[in-house]
């Protein structure tokens, strides 16, 4: 039955797509490509997902070799949710990249950015399907590497310093949780993540694998961009082609988070974790300093993008708030924020890349009066603005009840208050971008400018409209978010 | 062999380890971040042999006449690893190439000067 190999393939499938992108050469063709093993992936993710869903976790050995000396992949409730994510995403990009890659890459070796896509997809498939340590480092690599490459091809040459300076945060966050995997293994002796689980709860925490943690912890929180190790980030969305912003912010730094999660719940215990280590007022206190801190940046950036990629910052501060509570809300509070804002941020960045398609440029100054004559575009940008505020009906809003909820089962009030505060913030950088398309009179590129082709302006508003959806009809990312939190939160008992 | 010297690997990984990392983070030069990015990486390949290494062991290879082995899965992992740290090098590189065209520095600070925005 081909459905028993539904893991393996999940990765190989956009993995032996690259080098086909890449023999076939010719632009549409390599479009197509990557397109198909994109539809395939979201497939086979949903399939997955209903597999786990009616029969618990797949455990699936790679080539045959059993679990604790082969690789095993192994796909549970949680990592079913976020490789659904993923491949969505992607599949939705991937019609709109037709276009707007044409235009912001041109024609010629367009075929090299399907490969690197696909590569980078195949990557982050990996990462989170994985149940190996070390193969989730080489994974990781494949998606960073190969994001490094994408980013650098955007047209402005601040995309290669962005790119660069995102190739050596990102390799040292890398060799760092090489470096705690190795001194896993030196202790436990094994790699696979449910024995070094088993070995690590069974053994009395010890320095190594303490030094271990904190490897671990830093190098992940680098990979996702918690604050302050989130540097890289503004500069490399702000630059990057429209399409690559879109597909990362929606994907790369959620699989870290996964990762993040991974590590800390299934591979370390919660005792480990937050009781021995004091991770969770650690993580809290970053948490609520990225929400605030970087809100506030985002507030004043006239280039679009780049006060996305902050904001960007600040949902991931919320994400890792929910992690911090250590509780079932807590969790499924920063799962379902996790899916929430793929589908926000992911359509917002589509929406500027409309924008940039149509005016060439992603300033403040240049969208004056726009909502004149592009108003599908803004109309989606300001719904997904209002979904990363929290208004009633978004998802966003969903994700901050139950962000405060958690909160207020901990007895967290202060915390409670500053989810609320920061989203002000939000009001503020959404606000300014309202203000300027809307009550301003037209700039000289707005007046000539027009709604995006449908090919661009369909997959926008997919997601944006997804992000409406998914805030009215809540059952399927909340039921989902919760049973991950509580395989997860068990998994540590 | 417990005692400091005994260990003198974990000593040379540490050196390794904190002069390449101080190398990324003081020098402004595009490519000598990349040389101590290369020297923390194999820092780190150093610490995995050392993993590997057992006591009067000898290379992993099966022979009859020897009984005891050094682990052989630490030097395969750093194979590994080392593909995906030359792969990384090459990737910098070609940047660092891209940035000198576009703006005719490799210097961090030269090139923060000319990016400023209007």
């Amino acid at each position: 039955m081909i459905a028993a190999h539904f893991p393996a393939l999940q990765v190989v499938i956009p993995l032996i797509g690259a080098p086909v992108c890449m023999l076939v050469r010719y632009r549409d063709w390599s479009w197509a490509v990557a397109l198909a093993c994109s539809w395939a992936a979201l497939a086979i993710a949903w399939l997955m997902l209903q597999q786990v869903l009616a029969g618990g976790p797949v455990s699936y050995a790679l080539g045959g070799w059993a679990a604790p000396l082969g690789i095993e992949y192994r796909v549970d409730t949680v990592n079913a949710y976020v490789l659904l994510i993923v491949s969505a995403i992607g599949s939705v990009v991937m019609p709109y990249a037709r276009r707007s890659v044409r235009h912001e890459f041109g024609t010629a070796r367009v075929y090299l950015f399907y490969t690197s896509y696909l590569l980078c997809l195949a990557g982050l498939l990996g990462v989170t399907i994985t149940g190996d340590a070390f193969n989730l480092f080489v994974f990781l690599e494949i998606s960073s590497l190969s994001s490094y490459v994408l980013i650098s091809l955007g047209k402005d040459r601040r995309a290669l310093t962005a790119a660069y300076r995102y190739l050596v945060m990102g390799t040292i966050g890398a060799t760092f949780i090489v470096i705690g995997v190795g001194l896993l293994y030196h202790n436990t002796g094994t790699l696979n993540m449910m024995d070094l689980a088993a070995r690590i709860a069974a053994s009395t925490a010890d320095r190594t694998i303490g030094a271990a943690f904190g490897f671990l912890v830093v190098g992940i929180s680098l990979k996702l961009a918690l604050f302050p190790l989130h540097l890289w980030l503004p500069n490399a969305y702000a630059y990057a082609p429209s399409m690559v912003s879109a597909f990362l912010a929606a994907t790369a730094t959620k699989v870290a988070l996964y990762v993040l999660l991974r590590f800390l719940f299934t591979v370390f215990n919660l005792e480990l974790s937050f009781g021995v280590m004091p991770l969770d007022i650690v993580l809290l206190v970053l948490a609520v300093i990225a929400m605030f801190a970087a809100s506030t940046v985002a507030v004043f950036q006239n280039n679009l993008k780049r006060m996305l990629a902050y904001s960007s910052v600040a949902q991931i501060g919320y994400m890792v708030l929910g992690i911090s509570y250590a509780t079932v809300t807590g969790l499924t509070a920063g799962i379902l924020h996790l899916f929430n804002h793929a589908l926000m941020k992911g359509g917002m960045f589509l929406a500027l890349g409309c924008v940039f398609y149509r005016i060439g440029s992603v300033h403040i100054r240049d969208l004056h009066g726009i909502a004149r004559t592009m108003p599908w575009t803004m109309a989606a940008f300001v719904l997904g603005g209002f979904g990363l505020i929290g208004v009633p009906l978004t998802v966003g809003f969903i994700s901050k009840w139950y962000l405060i909820v958690g909160a207020i089962d901990r007895g967290w009030w202060v915390v409670a208050v500053l989810v609320l505060l920061s989203s002000l913030l939000a009001v503020a950088y959404v606000w300014r971008v309202v203000e300027a398309a809307y009550f301003r009179p037209p700039s000289e590129a707005a007046k000539q400018a027009s709604d995006a082709p449908a090919s661009m302006m369909i997959p926008t508003w997919i997601l944006i409209g997804a992000s409406i959806w998914f805030g009215i009809e809540t059952s399927l990312p909340v039921g989902v978010a919760e049973r991950a939190a509580a395989e997860l939160l068990g998994a540590g008992r | 062999m417990q005692t400091a010297l005994g260990l003198y690997n974990y000593w040379i990984v540490i050196f390794l380890m904190m002069a390449g990392f101080y190398i990324v983070v003081a020098h402004d030069n595009l490519i000598k971040k990349i040389v101590g990015l290369n020297i923390f990486q194999a820092s780190v390949f150093v610490l995995y042999i050392t993993f590997g290494k057992v006591t009067g062991g000898t290379a992993p290879i099966v022979d009859p006449a020897f009984a005891v082995y050094s682990n052989p899965l630490p030097h395969v992992l750093i194979l590994t690893a080392i593909v995906v740290g030359v792969a990384t090098t090459a990737l910098g590189l070609a940047l660092v190439v891209r940035i000198n065209e576009a703006y005719g520095t490799i210097e961090d600070d030269e090139i923060s000067a000319q990016d400023i925005e209007p």
